[in-house]
């Protein structure tokens, strides 16, 4: 059957002096084909963005433009309060990318690679932050000390991972960009991971954006999430902000003469009532069950894609 | 803006140290590699081997040894084996890999990144000469090596060599998609320079035309320049013109090194502008998949 879903209020994001991220009517188009087609949001200092969606909906794309990786065909950004387009040097000194390594670096320590990136950042050292990191403070922090002196090559998958975000962080970024931070890790590295990303934005004030197609990730780490479909922000707002305007689509389970039946009626209490009233006694092992945040989500991205039918509307600058 | 309240360093600077330093730790990890230092002495020793091979063939005309002027010629060939494909290779595969990218989200990684690949390279272009001249001097006769005038030739076909080199391999590196698809082309342009060259057998022995687009090359002269460093002046006698031509060899290396050094920097920024995760992300999935 098919699920109806009422609008998901958008507010429009209010100007803010203090905002790290400034995105407003942000477009992007290869040939013919519109990846982005007006995104606008803010973020302030401090706050962890989710950017949330489905592959394809151009997280990575909007990623890359704001990391000053690739050029957008219209619109305008704000990142620490230049364009990354054609933001310098400093600016650049001021963000942290988390990459997704493969095989650079094969031969270098994992000491010697971090300190060596730290070089870069020392002229940028202020009163307030010393930069870089210090190595061994944060090889620690990333939990990597009993492997400085192995070299790249013969680091684990998630080894590997742990270095990829002390790199991105060395430098002590007011901004940290993660473009799918945890693809492909194992269950406790996520969690090791999530528990890093937190410390980060509680403890040092780093603003972060990141991406991924996992609602239970981006529910446990953002202060907000943006739910990007269609080269379109969806929904803006926290992850209680999220399910109290997603309506609470439940799932309905019972049987009868030894038949299993599932149903996911628009009001279940009515819903019951009525199959009572119809089957009385026969119904046995009844169960009502809420639908997870997920489910909802799902219809919501699914909806959004083939049209937006109920009212969903994309931010307009 | 930012930069003060440091420690009082540029920018720039902290990134041509930390280059510097970079280079130089790849350097002491190309010597402590098995695989990589095996590969440098094999690549070494196969040429070495050509001479040893040739050591009793004379130079036509002449009773010198065949196998001590291919031991100054391919000195020269080495500036092409490590400046060119070493140092453009390592920026096809380093783009492939994504180092370039770091170095991009690095403030100025481009810039140490490169100097540091100018160091390992120019220190692996050192050290394939050193070496073979070490070795070169027990086993052949005849080397015209000792007098202050000849070390100092030595060192400035030596370091124009090296400015000759580099940035074109860093131009060429740029242009190639990736590590597969440049292979044949790095062997095609080593194996056709050096026939034309006059590395393995002297250039007069070859067609005019040919003897002419040889010389547009820098292998040819840099062949020329450490044969006029290591060989006895009697020798100039078998080479075009019957002289070794320092003008002219400081010519066409300079030009070599200008026309470089112009081109490299908006080459490398043209394929720098193009890196991005999801390119090298796309890079690993096609390399993963084999195809």
């Amino acid at each position: 059957m098919k699920t109806r879903l009422p609008a998901i209020p958008v507010a429009a994001p209010p100007r803010c002096a203090e905002d790290v991220l400034d995105v407003r009517d942000l477009r992007m188009r290869y040939g013919k084909t519109d990846v982005l087609n007006g995104v606008s949001f803010t973020a302030r200092r401090g706050e962890v963005l989710a950017l949330l969606g489905p592959n394809g909906a151009g997280k990575t794309t909007t990623i890359e433009i704001l990391e000053g990786f690739r050029m957008r065909s219209a619109g305008k950004v704000s990142v620490l309060g230049a364009d990354p387009a054609r933001a310098g040097e400093d600016w650049r000194a001021r963000t942290g990318v988390v990459l997704q390594s493969w095989r650079d670096h094969a031969k270098w320590q994992v000491r010697e690679l971090l300190a060596h990136m730290g070089r870069y950042y020392a002229p940028y050292s202020t009163a307030d932050v010393t930069r870089p990191w210090d190595v061994d403070d944060l090889l620690e922090t990333v939990g990597l000390t009993p492997h400085a002196r192995k070299r790249m090559r013969n680091l684990s998958g998630g080894q590997r991972r742990r270095l990829d975000v002390a790199i991105g962080i060395v430098g002590r970024p007011e901004l940290l960009f993660l473009d799918e931070p945890t693809a492909g890790f194992d269950p406790e590295a996520r969690h090791d991971f999530h528990d890093l990303v937190r410390r980060l934005a509680d403890r040092q004030e780093v603003t972060i954006l990141l991406t991924t197609h996992d609602l239970d990730e981006a529910e446990r780490l953002a202060d907000r999430i943006l739910v990007l479909a269609g080269g379109a922000i969806i929904a803006d707002g926290s992850a209680e902000e999220l399910a109290c305007a997603l309506p609470s689509q439940s799932e309905v389970r019972w049987s009868r003469d030894g038949q299993r039946f599932v149903h996911a009626p628009d009001n279940a209490t009515v819903f019951v009532w009525e199959l009572f009233q119809q089957y009385g006694e026969s119904v046995e092992d009844l169960e009502v069950r809420r639908a997870s945040l997920e489910n909802t989500y799902m219809a919501l991205v699914r909806q959004a894609e083939q049209g937006a039918p109920c009212g969903l509307t994309a931010v307009t600058a | 803006m930012r930069a003060d309240g440091g420690d009082g360093m540029n920018p720039a600077l902290a990134a041509v140290r930390a280059g510097l330093s970079g280079g130089w730790i790849e350097l002491k990890q190309i010597l402590t590699t098995r695989a990589d230092l095996v590969g440098l002495l094999v690549r070494i020793g196969t040429l070495l081997a050509v001479m040893i091979w040739t050591r009793q063939t004379h130079l036509p005309g002449t009773n010198f040894s065949l196998g001590t002027a291919t031991l100054a010629s391919v000195l020269g060939l080495n500036f092409v084996v490590y400046g060119v494909v070493a140092m453009g290779d390592l920026l096809v595969v380093e783009r492939e890999d994504g180092t370039l990218l770091r170095a991009k989200a690095t403030p100025n990684g481009m810039l140490g990144y490169l100097l540091g690949k100018v160091v390992s390279t120019s220190g692996q272009v050192a050290l394939a000469v050193a070496i073979t001249l070490f070795i070169g001097v027990f086993l052949f006769t005849g080397l015209a090596i000792g007098s202050p005038g000849r070390w100092l030739t030595l060192s400035w076909v030596l370091v124009l060599g090296l400015l000759a080199t580099l940035p074109v391999g860093a131009v060429l590196g740029s242009l190639f998609p990736s590590q597969r698809s440049a292979g044949p082309w790095w062997l095609l342009l080593l194996g056709g320079l050096s026939a034309i060259s006059g590395i393995f057998y002297p250039i007069t022995h070859l067609p005019v035309f040919l003897q002419w687009i040889g010389q547009l090359f820098p292998v040819y002269w840099l062949g020329l320049g450490m044969r006029s460093a290591l060989l006895p002046n009697a020798m100039a006698a078998v080479e075009i013109g019957h002289s070794w031509r320092h003008l002219a060899t400081f010519g066409v290396l300079s030009a070599w090194a200008v026309a470089g050094i112009v081109l490299a920097p908006a080459v490398l920024r043209r394929m720098a502008r193009r890196e991005s995760g999801s390119t090298v992300a796309a890079r690993r999935e096609k390399a993963l998949r084999g195809t």
